[in-house]
């Protein structure tokens, strides 16, 4: 399959752009070069980020706040990153900020335990997301806006929100609307509007999803496209990031990745042939800063081909144990919870998996479940283990099954009015929030009698999941007179339990992914909750590849193989780069078992 | 003309849906609101988490916060009178909101 390379025209480049894909593709990156191409082209640009998890300062290498800041070393470039919390932790100031001094202090706590869900969060993010698209007078100034947006599951929530809301907008009559706590909404309805045509509108705005050469991403992206084309968004291309051409022909592994990249795009032919596609070939270094930005669209090579590198003096690596030997710890217990976290696209899914097949061979009873909503566990786990179940937190599902628990319980109680009330507000945004927390502390309470293994979702989302843990927390113990779920009201103590709950931090081993594990640490230790152990995954420590390119890369991975142990990890599991993908019980526990010594003979 | 002001504790919406519990009672008020509003009575609904400056204003309700802090809400006052503090009127408390509100014409709601 011949792609061409992605060198998008200026004049011919939509006002809007959204990057969307799987976690890890490269979004930022691909956004950032992408809006300094539009600069250094004499365009004036916005580079907009509403990832939680953003990192968007490390790319730029300029501190970055909730205003335009201009990018140092690329005239006309501005950016800005809204943070959903900052921005939910700004409107809360709005609002109560007033009223210190005026209303008793016990007032102004429960306002504040209100504003701290995870809607007000999703709200106010979305708000000033809208502003930047539906409200001309805030980009006039800009020939661009480009949005380097969340990890899919999360863009998803926000654009289809756009949709949703103006058809709540438009449908709710009872005056009493459940749009959240942002009051006057409907004042904003203009802009809402305004943004979901504009979203429409192919020659104003075009899609740009980005993939990896694997199957998982191009699943991803190919759903994606489909999702957002049912929302009206049909201007969209794809690009795949990191094609991987060697060049030398001698080494199997080497030959093996590059296979790998090839089947993974054949297996999504009929997607790729469905739309624009284009490719960018795969970097031998992290891209940071304006010149690794040039370097990602630029045609140049950075490593004469058939170079050898010089034989380097022999490295030693950090001592790091295999994934068995912290399955072998976590096992005493006989039950309990094991989470992987980490940024999209580090392997929680094939970590996650891989212990649960360990685990369940091991004679344990195991269950297998996501709150990923990209999820592809069940693709990954193509095999059946004896021991071993599986199920999928989806949005949708838990959220119908919740609105029907709720009319069960409470509609008898009611007069007919009533319930058409109760009806109308639980088509509300929130109803998912709740319904999607209810069933994670349902898998995470059926540990008491076996192991449950959670693939959690990208960084930002199982933060935002983890803080709505917390005040939901509070907002029980106030209103003793609801009748919870037990595994509710435990949920934030067994997470917090060392015995009950094993955290592992996924990473790999790259600046960014390191670094947002480290961020991660810290907001869970903040919950008082303390990561068992960290998983570094697809290292090509000790790949013994000729190819100049790979070499590179596997010597860039050294510093952050030794961060990891010495500054972040009390153990520290490491992981190869696998040749194939892991599909199927056998492989998944081939890769649990391998350790750093064996890959080294 | 007969005004019922109702002070909420911070709530996401009129339900109580997008709390973590659900309260009937809380239901069946937000409707008899509405059918009440129809048959000419003044409804005031406010939000704490919404309209804070509304609980500062009134001298009654602020006395009360003062007083019994956060639970006194929620607090029902018809005509300015303190009808019912700290949680929501059942149900044989709403027919009696009902009488109160529309006397003789209150057979025209059951």
């Amino acid at each position: 399959m011949k792609l061409a390379s992605y060198q998008p025209d200026p004049a011919t480049t939509t006002r809007f752009l959204f990057f969307t894909g799987k976690g890890g593709v490269g979004k930022t990156s691909l956004s950032c070069a992408i809006a300094l191409k539009l600069a250094e082209a004499g365009k004036r640009v916005l580079l907009v980020s509403t990832d939680p998890a953003s990192n968007l300062d490390e790319v730029l290498e300029t501190a970055l706040t909730s205003t335009p800041t201009a990018v140092a070393g690329a005239p006309g470039l501005q950016a800005i990153n809204i943070n959903p919390v900052a921005a939910a932790a700004a409107y809360r100031e709005r609002l109560i900020g007033p009223m210190r001094g005026v209303l008793p202090e016990s007032a102004l706590q429960s306002m504040e335990e209100q504003l701290s869900g995870s809607c007000t969060v999703e709200i106010a993010a979305f708000d000033e997301f809208s502003g930047l698209i539906g409200d001309t007078a805030m980009t006039k100034d800009y020939d661009h806006v480009i949005f380097d947006t969340a990890p899919t599951g999360h863009t998803l929530r926000l654009m289809s929100l756009a949709k949703a809301w103006d058809q709540f907008l438009a449908k709710n009559t009872s005056g009493t609307s459940c749009l959240g706590p942002l009051a006057g909404l409907e004042k904003q309805r203009g802009i809402y509007e305004a943004t979901v045509k504009i979203l429409a509108d192919t020659s104003a705005t075009t899609l740009v999803l980005v993939s990896r050469p694997q199957r998982a991403a191009l699943r991803e992206a190919e759903r994606t496209s489909k999702e957002l084309r049912a929302l009206g968004m049909n201007n969209q291309c794809l690009v795949i990031n990191g094609i991987f051409t060697t060049t030398c022909a001698d080494d199997v592994i080497t030959q093996a990745m590059q296979q790998r990249g090839l089947s993974a795009l054949s297996s999504s032919a009929e997607f790729i042939r469905s739309l624009p596609t284009f490719a960018v070939p795969l970097r031998s270094i992290n891209i940071l800063g304006i010149g690794g930005l040039r370097l990602l669209l630029g045609g140049g090579i950075e490593v004469a081909p058939g170079a050898r590198a010089q034989p380097k003096d022999r490295w030693t690596p950090p001592e790091m144990e295999s994934l068995e030997a912290l399955v072998a710890t976590i096992e005493r217990q006989g039950h309990g919870v094991i989470m992987t976290m980490g940024k999209g696209g580090v392997g929680k899914t094939t970590v996650a998996a891989a212990i649960a097949v360990m685990l369940a061979r091991r004679g344990h009873q195991v269950h297998l479940s996501t709150t990923d909503p990209a999820a592809h566990v069940a693709q990954t786990l193509a095999g059946q283990v004896q021991g071993l179940t599986l199920s999928k937190i989806d949005p949708a599902i838990e959220t119908a099954t919740y609105q029907a628990d709720v009319m069960r319980e409470q509609g008898p109680a009611m007069d007919e009015a009533g319930r058409a009330l109760l009806e109308e507000d639980l088509r509300s945004p929130c109803t998912e929030e709740i319904a999607v927390f209810r069933a994670f502390a349902r898998e995470v309470g059926r540990g008491s009698n076996r192991f449950v293994v959670l693939d959690t979702a990208p960084t930002g989302h199982t933060l935002l999941l983890l803080d709505a843990s917390e005040s939901y927390q509070r907002e029980l113990e106030r209103q003793a007179r609801t009748t919870q779920p037990e595994e509710v009201l435990r949920l934030l103590e067994r997470l917090r339990d060392p015995v009950f709950t094993h955290i592992l931090l996924i990473t790999l081993p790259e600046a960014t992914p390191v670094h947002e594990a480290a961020a991660l640490q810290e907001d869970l230790r903040r919950a008082h909750i303390e990561p068992f152990a960290w998983v570094i995954n697809a290292s090509l420590l000790n790949s013994g590849s000729c190819d100049p390119l790979l070499q590179r890369r596997e010597e860039t991975e050294h510093r952050y193989l030794r961060e990891v142990v010495e500054k972040h990890a009390t153990r520290t599991a490491w992981l190869p780069w696998q040749p194939e993908e892991p599909v199927g019980p056998d492989a998944l526990a081939r890769l649990a078992s391998t350790s750093l010594q064996s890959a080294l003979r | 003309m007969k005004t019922i002001q109702v002070y909420d504790p911070p709530l996401c919406c009129a339900t109580g849906v997008c709390g973590t519990g659900i309260d009937p009672d809380l239901v069946n008020l937000s409707t008899l609101l509405t059918r009440l509003s129809k048959h000419g009575i003044a409804v005031e609904r406010y939000n704490l988490g919404q309209r804070p400056m509304a609980f500062a204003e009134n001298s009654v309700v602020k006395a009360l916060l003062e007083q019994a802090g956060k639970s006194a809400l929620p607090l029902i006052l018809v005509d300015g009178k303190v009808q019912v503090q700290g949680r929501y009127p059942n149900a044989e408390e709403r027919s009696a909101m009902v009488r109160e509100a529309l006397g003789n014409k209150a057979e025209a709601l059951s």
